[in-house]
């Protein structure tokens, strides 16, 4: 483990790299990592990566592709249950793997630090901000010093001995990542390792942040590894990118070409499965889902997902291949390049028969003595097969009128009416027919099954309760149902433990269908799937609504959604609606100040240049 | 999506405990539980003079005789049950009330919900022995009142647990499901609610259990349970302690003390093992 | 919900006292409503019972005129309510009322006078567990808790298991067995003569001490250990080490601080283990305490002693509750800036 004479040789050879001040000096270079569970499972393997000077490196992937678990390798760190089993990591010169554990610490802040995904967890409760940084500053005694206010001030917040005072609860989201910031950028760091750090923020806020890790490389000429799973937001921000799949990278080159034509068919589909709202077209959606880390398969992890696989893609493991745009393919020059989807038209909004009117709605929640208003007044209609997006930040009360439509939350006012008929508060209250021609499909697809229960129980229940069939009638449906979802129809007999995400919120939704539904509400639906499956449930809802003509409420925070499924959006802030319309109108033309916001910093896939956020004018979000 | 990849890594639980620690604690519990429920088909009379008091053990009685000069191996094999079966008796009635209110509670959120917290308040406010004793005293003395005591002293926990579960279970989307297809309330807590919380119940069965188990033997310890002139490891404890010199014979109080101590270790074992609590 | 939600729209009521302050008001308040409730239990209680004190006192025998006379002494012929009042009032004022017995001795005894030596005995006794299991637990908790699953966690653990799953009087005779029968160092019992400090012969108390420490220290010690092991498992110690803070701080400033809020909950739990634990470990040792005092008042039927011992122990046990979460608000920075309401 430790025989640093064998580091200090190559690290010497390394220096010398950088001292002949070219601007292309490597300040971190890792090769052959390989990150295994206890067990000897691999995690992470034959990762190899090079970040130079003032360069940003975007590493991207979908749950459980080993992005984080590379990112701490960068910090010579494993989580409890894996162990960094093999590779080299040359931070500044010097092997981080090969040293023993203090002296990875003492490089840990000063050469290399990492900023983490959920700031509310990984600040100290019980330190006050201007204390979590001196820390790792090592300069203990200075709480308040300068350093403290000229670091709080870099990242945008506020330098008083007053603001470093606060304990952590007391910042909102946004401010507490820009301390973490802060503390990372604390001993100056030449590399920064950066692990989703806007994932859980607003979009407004993200891009706040982001703007601000984009001026901190301009500033200060710091080198960052930016992890994320959000294609779009590192587009925004990368120089290079580099893309994993099932614990390796499996192409990596400069943003703008790898992006303008991918080589590795993941990397394209996943380009392809990101809903733009500037350009809303047809998603291509990939099958299948990425595999558990026990489950990956011999030869290439990605060929049982993959469009144009061989007998050779099963055999063995590709390599990592070419120089400057490496892929690891061994057909990457048949990978056709990107299509895009044929535009989508939201429908015309004329020959509408009027569905459901939401007149005045007025609704709140109480906790403990505290009301938060979740809908004050708001009121808009949908008509028969029209789909209607409610798009708001989170707290902005879509969810809660929703939950007030289909009567699980009790309004305070207003009307909700159906057909022309008005309905009760409260389900309970409602006809059978009135329940049965609304149904709602959950946000979160790992609670919204009994795991107690078979797929083919839970389907049939509701043909029964509310069509009335017969116990056989109702088993009957459920192959029909799966398969209007996509899903083969042995699925019926098993146990949502065995379901992926995605196949699981294809049942919620077939369960919504069972009932025979004219409106069908979807409360941000997709926010808990990763990319390649949202857009195949979006591709999903498409097509159900051109053969069931279903009309559909969609609850969203995500504009590039609004983009591709809705025909209306009414934007949503503090329980009002700011704006609503036509989607093109109000994604192309926002009229309302807050919308606009929204729309410049939603980010895409392509634009790349220009400060993502828009001054607010109205009071301080982050 | 972590949730998923552990959900589908953790293996099912059985009844097998997956420690050693545990599978220690059920062969203690077998033969414990085992030589207190078989033992009085074989003990000879636990009633009977058969020697002076306190008399050492020899042949005839391999424990000695306590402070009446009755066989202790006889008393020890017909003493064990009591405990068992009051104990099992006092947690069955706790689960089984303790289940019903905690449902209604988490579920139905009306009447029974302030009820339940306020009666929490109440009883947390002083100890379970203490409780006990009181109980005893305005019902008469007797295992009876002991026994209802042991039950409606550990009621709250237990009904406090189920509520807490229920709520959080009423908020996920199958059961809101069922609720919004107009399923009926006993409909949504049977068929949605209690097989999804039947984990929680049974992680701290032992552990309740065990509570009753001490609790009530400590109870005919303190002689204001069980009565003599019968056999129970608690009394037996209490009655005999004039013979712990070394002159008489210990083994009165250090064979039953050591029986419970046994079982008690067991289940906690056991309990431990079942409920997850992995090291 | 986690906290890096963006603030909720709509608006907060506060108020401008110091949170804590507030908080501990609240808490008195409850507990004394609490106590209230409990009081008229206990008052039921100890009234139902077929007869009533004045026959406990007489025996079956005792005939009318002779009954009727101690009945109206002792306030038995007025309504139940107004007997209900004057406990109460009494006990308000510091009254623990007169014992049965001293009816019947005719001499005029107060519950207090019985039983106030024997609180002082019990505290002390109390005091002194609470003396040991404290820092062992502590040291034992997070020495276990830094060390787990290491050769250090097992033994610890596997030793303070076997003790903490027993009955206090299981522990007891086997602690005699072996300092009394077999080694014969201590004694068997711990009488300890009125009026005198039990901390005269400290030999006395050292059996009814282990026997407490030893039924307790193992269970705290898995409990600190817990809230150790959540502390060191969150995501704030994780960055911390990222971050190249030295492993010691990281151990006192991130995981213990926050470890101590969980810490002073256990401590209630064994302050409050501790007022029951005593009634079994007193009578086992025939130590002069209020829980023996009391087993004796529930034995010979004294109702209005065992209301009122169990009054003034239900009152120590809601204080202790109620000091112990005050206590963690002060501790915990953050709950300090928000009253409580977490």
């Amino acid at each position: 483990m430790s025989t640093p004479q064998a580091g200090s040789e190559e690290s010497s050879a390394r220096a010398g790299l950088e001292d002949t001040g070219t601007p292309r000096a490597t300040v971190l270079d890792v090769v052959g990592l390989r990150v295994e569970l206890d067990s000897g499972t691999p995690v992470v393997e034959g990762v190899s990566l090079r970040l130079d000077r003032g360069e940003i490196l975007g590493l991207v992937g979908e749950s459980g592709c080993g992005k984080t678990t590379t990112a701490l390798a960068l910090l010579g760190f494993a989580r409890p249950g894996t162990r960094i089993a093999g590779g080299e990591v040359f931070v500044a010169g010097e092997d981080i793997l090969r040293l023993d554990e203090s002296d990875r610490r003492r490089l840990r802040g000063k050469k290399v630090s990492y900023v983490p995904q959920d700031a509310g967890q990984a600040l100290n409760p019980a330190l006050r901000i201007g204390g979590s940084i001196t820390d790792v500053m090592r300069r203990p005694h200075e709480a308040s010093g300068n350093g403290v206010g000229a670091l709080l001030t870099a990242v945008d917040l506020p330098g008083t001995a007053e603001f470093a005072a606060r304990l952590p609860h007391r910042l909102s989201g946004g401010q507490q990542q820009r301390v973490t910031i802060a503390m990372a950028l604390a001993c100056e760091p030449p590399v920064v390792v950066m692990d989703e750090p806007t994932t859980g923020l607003d979009v407004i806020t993200q891009a706040g942040v982001l703007d601000e890790v984009r001026r901190l490389r301009d500033e200060l000429g710091t080198s960052l590894v930016y992890v994320s799973h959000d294609l779009a937001v590192v587009s925004r921000l990368a120089d290079r990118i580099a893309v994993m799949y099932a614990g390796r990278i499996v192409e990596e080159g400069p943003t703008a070409t790898l992006l303008a034509r991918p080589e590795h068919p993941y990397t394209k589909g996943l380009v392809q499965s990101i809903p733009d709202h500037t350009r809303p077209s047809r998603l291509t959606a990939m099958p299948g889902t990425a595999l558990g880390v026990e489950d990956r398969p011999q030869g290439c992890a990605f060929a049982p997902r993959c469009p144009q696989r061989s007998d050779a893609c099963t055999e063995r493991m590709p390599e990592l291949s070419g120089t400057g745009h490496r892929v690891r393919c061994v057909h990457a020059d048949r990978t056709p390049p990107i299509v895009p989807g044929p535009p989508r038209t939201a429908r015309a909004t004329v020959e509408r028969g009027l569905l459901l009117t939401v007149s005045d709605l007025h609704a709140s929640h109480r906790t403990g003595r505290d009301a938060v208003i979740a809908a004050a007044g708001v009121s808009f209609d949908l008509g028969s097969g029209e789909c209607l997006a409610l798009v708001g930040q989170s707290g902005s009360g879509k969810t809660t009128i929703a939950r007030c439509l289909v009567g699980l939350h009790r309004r305070d006012g207003g009307t909700v009416a159906l057909g022309g008929e008005p309905l009760a508060d409260r389900v309970r209250r409602r006809t059978t027919d009135q329940r049965r021609r609304i149904q709602y499909v959950f946000q979160n697809p790992y609670e919204s099954l009994n795991p107690r229960q078979t797929v083919g129980e839970q389907l049939a229940r509701p043909a029964r309760k509310l069509r009335g069939l017969s116990a056989a009638a109702a088993r009957a449906e459920v192959g029909p149902l799966l398969e209007q979802v996509r899903l083969p129809a042995g699925i019926a007999d098993r146990y949502p433990r065995r379901l992926s995400g995605g196949e699981r919120q294809r049942v919620a939704i077939a369960r919504a269908l069972a009932a025979g539904p004219d409106v069908l509400v979807c409360d941000e639906i997709t926010s808990a799937l990763d990319v390649s499956v949202q857009a195949a449930i979006l591709e999903l809802l498409a097509d159900l609504r051109g053969e069931l003509g279903l009309a559909m409420l969609l609850i969203t925070h995500d504009l590039g959604v609004v983009a591709v499924a809705a025909d209306r959006v009414a934007v949503l802030e503090q329980g009002t609606i700011r704006e609503s319309g036509a989607v093109e109108d109000v994604l192309h033309a926002p009229e309302h100040p807050y919308t606009a916001r929204l729309v410049a910093a939603a980010p895409t896939i392509g634009r790349t240049d220009g400060p993502l956020a828009v001054p607010d004018t109205g009071k301080s979000q982050t | 999506m972590t949730t998923d990849l552990i959900a589908r890594l953790v293996p099912r639980r059985s009844w097998w405990p997956a420690t050693r620690a545990g599978r220690v604690g059920l062969v203690l519990l077998v033969a414990t539980a085992g030589a207190a429920l078989v033992g009085p088909f074989f003990a000879g009379s636990p009633d009977r003079s058969v020697a002076p008091p306190f008399s050492p053990p020899d042949g005839d009685a391999p424990l000695g005789t306590d402070f009446l000069g009755r066989d202790v191996l006889a008393r020890l094999l017909t003493g064990g049950e009591s405990v068992l079966l009051y104990a099992g008796l006092a947690t069955l009635v706790a689960y089984a009330v303790g289940i019903t209110v905690g449902l209604a509670a988490g579920y139905l959120r009306s009447w029974p919900d302030p009820l339940l917290m306020r009666s929490v308040d109440v009883l947390l406010s002083f100890p379970s022995l203490v409780f006990i004793l009181l109980f005893a005293t305005a019902f008469g003395r007797g295992i009876g009142a002991v026994v209802m005591a042991t039950a409606v002293i550990q009621l709250p926990a237990i009904a406090r647990i189920i509520r807490t579960a229920t709520l959080t279970q009423s908020a996920r989307g199958y059961v809101e499901a069922a609720v919004l297809r107009g399923e009926s309330s006993s409909s949504v807590l049977r068929r949605e609610i209690l097989p999804n919380i039947t984990r929680t119940l049974s992680a701290d069965v032992g552990l309740r259990f065990t509570w009753s188990v001490l609790l009530i033997a400590s109870v005919n310890f303190l002689g204001l349970g069980l009565q003599p002139p019968n056999a129970d490891w608690g009394l037996m404890v209490s009655e005999n302690r004039a013979g712990m010199s070394v002159a008489l014979n210990p083994w009165a109080v250090l064979a039953p003390a050591l029986m419970l101590g046994l079982l008690t270790v067991a289940i906690n074992l056991l309990g431990d093992a079942m409920s997850g609590d992995k090291k | 919900m986690s906290g890096h939600v963006a603030p909720r729209p709509g608006h907060r009521v506060s108020v401008g006292v110091h949170p804590v302050l507030r908080y501990a008001v609240r808490r008195v308040l409850a507990g004394a409503g609490t106590l209230l409730v409990l009081s008229v239990l206990v008052f039921l209680a100890t009234s139902v019972l077929p007869g009533d004190a004045a026959s406990a006192v007489l025996g079956r025998n005792a005939t009318g005129p002779a009954l009727r006379e101690l009945r109206q002494e002792m306030g038995l012929d007025q309504p139940i309510w107004v007997q209900y009042r004057d406990w109460l009032t009494g006990l308000l004022q510091g009254d623990l009322g007169r014992s049965v017995s001293s009816y019947l001795t005719g001499s005029d005894v107060s519950v207090w006078s019985q039983v106030g030596g024997k609180l002082s005995n019990s505290l002390t006794l109390a005091a002194l567990a609470f003396a040991v299991i404290v820092p062992v637990s502590l040291a034992g908790g997070v020495l276990v808790a830094l060390r787990a699953g290491r050769w250090q966690d097992h033994v610890i653990s596997t030793v303070t298991l076997v003790p903490s799953a027993l009955p206090e009087f299981v522990l007891g005779t086997v602690l005699l067995a072996v300092f009394f029968t077999w080694l014969d160092v201590l004694p068997p019992v711990s009488l300890i003569a009125p009026g005198t400090s039990p901390l005269e012969a400290p030999d006395l108390l050292v059996l009814p001490l282990l026997t407490l420490v030893g039924v307790t220290v193992g269970a705290a010690i898995r409990m600190i250990r817990a809230g150790m092991l959540d502390a060191l498992a969150a995501d704030y110690v994780t960055v911390a080490r990222l971050n190249g803070i030295a492993e010691p701080r990281v151990v006192r400033r991130y995981a213990l601080r926050n470890a101590l809020a969980p810490s002073i909950q256990v401590f209630a739990l064994i302050a409050q283990y501790l007022v029951g634990g005593l009634l079994i470990v007193e009578y086992m040792f025939a130590y002069p305490g209020i829980g023996n005092e009391l087993v004796q008042a529930v034995t010979i039927h004294d109702n209005t002693e065992v209301r009122s011992v169990t009054m003034l122990l239900a009152a120590i046990y809601v204080a202790l509750m109620i000091l112990a979460d005050v206590i963690v608000l002060l501790v915990v920075p953050k709950l300090a800036e928000v009253g409580g309401s977490a």
